[in-house]
């Protein structure tokens, strides 16, 4: 209990902080609709206990005679829920079209939700794990789905919208204070669905301009192996792929790698650099053994040098692959000199 | 099918059937059960069956609960496996409690129980369509079992496509099973409306009939109306998943959302089927507690009609999130609104019965008094939810978790127990412990408020619904949440500890303990097979004065010659 009131200073015993333009207004309502029904709940227990006692029975053979109808006290209890529930409806519909209309001028940010990953997009098509913001800054969301509905939620902006496949649906908010905050899936979307979180991190106008910069070009420098880490910790391989051999949702990472693979049809094939991204772009060509046909393409939601360095990621991991790992850092675009077969034995 | 008064039995008088037989013992045999047609013996099959469903799925509850309890307390990642365990486990929780338990339970229990009785009438319109409907209910049941048994459902008992065309779990079995157990939802409320159209007594008049018949009627209308819907959608659904007919999936060419709006067209109305007949047997407890004429009852049973009514217009409340236009959100709100003004005219109403009444705090009552509490909280905490900004912050999270179960089941139940123990010595011939009773009370009405309240505030918190996993500022929440549930079930045993024990050991009840005026406590405890041996009379069912007290019997005695003088008092 004393965890529960022992909140951060600006949330309420009941609300979490307001960090967007709107949950002001937004928290405004829920205040005042709360205390409308403390005042109603306290007025109908209190009579409630009131009547108890008062007209408590004595003996069985006690015959009361109250009133039995009034029309005029069923019309006076009637019109004041009728004001205040029109009162409410209003201001909760007000609210709702702030809500629903981004202002002009506004970000925007492709949110692209598949079981059980969000992936982000840039306007210059950099892609994210976590959505970086600009604080104070409008932000416009256009939500799409790989596979089921999803649903976007962010408790400190008072912000959800269902994310429905085959439509675009589309959503705001304006960051007031730099600072990282949850972001959760809200509807319910199968096995790992509790597990479909991420950040949004508000920053100041300068260092989200820098994130955005490095976004596209974040595997330069870095080890192919270990790009294709990052990949797998990141954009959601490893709700479903174990590396530790441990059977998942999907088959484990670990020596997969030159392994005659068996599927539900079709004849086996050895896992070559091109098994490997035809995986990731067509996962439903080729379905193991054993597992289910679930997980959703990556079609458009990664870049080739993230593709290759999964695929010098597998081959670091796999017994089943004799070759020599990809040692030389990369580049902003990609990979000079990847002929793989200059590095095969 | 007329009032069945047979004038050649009714040599013995006070309401005992010749040789002391009662529709429990006048035959025997599994046969004489199984084939049976008489509406109480139905409604005692339903009672097995339904509590059967209730014990099940509130085990899921129980389940749930604690893993979310372990995962509070946990350091380590949760696994896949423990994930797909509490998927199942709250699906199975919710699909069996709503489908088989808290639908039927009202009206297929109590309802067939008492609706002849109340209308002085042998048995409902048509009784082989009555034992029909049981056996829909078992169909659907072994088609849930065989879920259980077969690859288990993930899908949540809402059926979202498309996630329930795709998923590998056992959603057709589970989707033919809901179908099937909507069809002795449709039986039961078509043999209602005719039961009340045809077979009211001479003398009663609309305005003459119960409140809970009120309630029943309009809880039948919608059960014929919506079901229907669920059951043309779940066969689509069925279509898409085997024949691959793209309607919902939107890979085959199908539109997500308009499952919604049809699961919905059903599963909105459906709310008002449990709470509907819940709140007519609060206006009997509160008429026959308060032995006081119920206030305001013609304003009860029309907002019995506009609740069933109005609630086949506000299923898009549910899909505020979904992306639909603005302008179909506002309408949907503002009609949700509406419902709330007859059902504060409900609460209102029954308080003002409490005044100046004679209030016996019996067990029943305290059941209905705990109905108030919740019904008020999960009312005014459905204001939050109908207001289109506070919804898109509280949509899918604990907060309509919690919303929904003070409704549906805090509501509902107490109702429901509440009914249960009012006419559990009409069922049974017996009364139960009333000091058990209460402890019991006390346990369920704190364990619920423990459960729920706490998740009201997980729930505004932004703790979204459906998760076996979540951050660790939530977990207070949890724990608090689970020790309540654990408080509720041990409450909830103590009454069905209470039941059974009260068949063997429980005193003999008499006619009437309560002193109540509807017909049903005019015929012995319990009923002989025809029910009445001689003709009840028929008057208005709140006017209470007839009945005197005797203390040698511990129930209340019929005085004719009061019931004569307050009858023509009522016609002046």
């Amino acid at each position: 209990m004393l965890a529960i009131l022992a909140q951060s200073a600006d949330a309420t015993v009941f609300l979490p902080p307001a960090r967007s333009t709107i949950a002001g207004a937004h928290d405004g309502l829920y205040h005042f609709v709360f205390w409308m029904s403390v005042f109603f709940t306290a007025l109908i227990a209190g009579l409630l206990v009131y009547f108890c006692i008062k007209y408590h029975r004595k003996s069985h053979h006690e015959v009361p005679d109250g009133p039995t109808h009034s029309t005029a006290i069923e019309l006076g209890w009637t019109l004041p829920p009728l004001i205040l529930v029109l009162v409410i409806f209003t201001w909760g519909f007000r609210g709702f079209m702030n809500m629903n209309q981004a202002p002009n001028g506004a970000y925007q940010v492709l949110v692209h939700a598949t079981k059980w990953n969000w992936a982000f997009t840039y306007a210059g098509g950099e892609n994210d794990s976590e959505l970086h913001v600009p604080v104070n800054t409008p932000i416009s969301l256009v939500l799409t789905s790989g596979d089921v509905i999803h649903s976007f939620y962010v408790p400190v902006f008072r912000v959800k919208k269902d994310v429905v496949p085959g439509r675009y649906n589309k959503a705001w908010f304006q960051a007031t204070e730099v600072g990282t905050y949850d972001l959760f899936c809200a509807e319910y979307c199968g096995t790992s669905h509790s597990q479909m979180k991420t950040k949004v991190v508000v920053e100041t106008m300068e260092d989200w301009l820098k994130h955005v910069e490095e976004r596209g070009r974040w595997w330069d420098g870095k080890k192919p192996a270990e790009v294709g880490a990052e990949v797998h910790a990141q954009k959601g391989c490893k709700t479903c792929h174990s590396l530790d051999g441990t059977r998942g949702t999907g088959p484990s990472w670990k020596d997969v790698f030159g392994s005659e693979r068996k599927f539900t049809s079709g004849d086996p094939v050895v896992a070559d650099e091109n098994y490997i991204r035809d995986s990731i772009l067509n996962p439903g060509h080729h379905v193991v053994e054993g597992f289910d046909n679930v997980m959703p393409t990556f079609q458009g939601s990664i870049k080739d040098p993230e593709i290759t360095g999964v695929i010098e990621f597998l081959k670091s991991i796999s017994a089943n692959y004799k070759g020599l790992v990809l040692e030389e850092p990369m580049t902003a675009t990609g990979l000079p000199g990847t002929d793989e077969t200059e590095t095969k034995e | 099918m007329s009032v069945i008064h047979d004038p050649v039995k009714a040599g013995i008088h006070g309401g005992q059937a010749p040789g002391g037989t009662n529709y429990i013992n006048n035959s025997k045999g599994i046969l004489s059960w199984l084939l049976t047609v008489d509406h109480k013996r139905i409604g005692l099959m339903y009672m097995v069956c339904v509590l059967g469903a209730f014990l099940l799925g509130g085990s899921f509850a129980i389940m749930l609960r604690t893993m979310l309890f372990i995962r509070a307390a946990s350091e380590t990642p949760i696994s896949e496996g423990a994930q797909n365990m509490y998927n199942q486990a709250f699906t199975l929780h919710g699909a069996i409690l709503v489908f088989m338990f808290i639908i039927p339970a009202v009206p297929a229990i109590l309802g067939n129980m008492v609706l002849p009785l109340m209308l002085g009438a042998k048995d409902v319109a048509f009784p082989r369509l009555n034992l029909l409907s049981w056996y829909c209910w078992v169909g659907g049941a072994i088609f849930f079992m065989f879920v259980l048994i077969n690859g288990g459902l993930d899908t949540g008992w809402t059926f979202y496509t498309p996630y329930s065309s795709s998923t590998t779990t056992a959603a057709t079995t589970a989707t033919m099973g809901a179908f099937i157990l909507g069809f002795s939802s449709i039986l039961t409320g078509l043999n209602f409306i005719a039961t009340i159209h045809m077979l009211r007594p001479p003398g009663m008049g609309w305005f003459q009939m119960p409140l809970f018949l009120w309630a029943l009627y309009a809880t039948s209308v919608i059960q014929v109306l919506a079901t229907p819907v669920l059951a043309i959608t779940l066969l689509l659904l069925m279509a898409e998943r085997i024949l691959h007919v793209g309607i919902f999936d939107p890979a085959l060419g199908g539109d997500p959302v308009l499952f919604q709006h049809f699961f919905w067209f059903y599963s909105h109305p459906a709310v008002y089927i449990m709470v509907l007949p819940a709140m007519g047997i609060i206006s009997e407890l509160m008429s026959t507690f308060c032995r006081r004429h119920i206030f305001g009852y013609s304003f009860i049973a029309f907002s019995s009609v506009a609740i069933a009514l109005l609630g086949f217009l506000v299923w898009g409340h549910h899909m505020f999130t979904s992306g639909q236009s603005a302008m179909t959100n506002a309408v949907f709100s503002l009609i949700t609104f509406s419902v709330a003004i007859p059902s504060a005219i409900k609460v209102f109403n029954w308080l003002a019965t409490m005044y100046k009444g004679s209030i016996w705090l019996a067990t029943p009552m305290l059941y209905a008094l705990a109905f108030i509490w919740l019904f008020t909280i999960g009312g005014l905490t459905g204001v939050f939810l109908g207001a289109l900004s506070l919804d898109i912050m509280a949509h899918d999270t604990y907060f309509v978790v919690a919303h929904f179960h003070y409704v549906m089941v805090g509501s509902m139940l107490t109702a429901f127990i509440g009914g249960m123990y009012y006419w559990w010595p009409k069922m049974f011939g017996k009364m139960y412990s009333e000091p058990v009773a209460k402890v019991a009370w006390f346990l369920i009405f704190f364990g619920f408020n423990l459960t729920f309240f706490i998740q009201f505030i997980a729930g505004s918190k932004g703790m979204p619904r459906r998760y076996a996993d979540f951050v660790p500022e939530y977990a207070i929440y949890h724990e608090i949440s689970t020790i309540g549930s654990y408080v509720l079930a041990s409450g909830l045993f103590l009454v069905l500890f209470n039941w059974i024990h009260s068949l063997k050991y429980g005193r003999k009840a008499p006619q009437n303990p309560w002193g109540a005026n509807t017909l049903e406590w005019h015929t012995s405890s319990p009923p002989p097979t025809e029910n009445f041996v001689e003709d009840p009379p028929v008057s208005e069912p709140y006017v209470l004065g007839a009945w005197e007290y005797d203390a040698s019997i511990e129930g209340f005695v019929h005085n004719k010659e009061k019931a004569a003088k307050l009858a023509q008092m009522s016609h002046h």
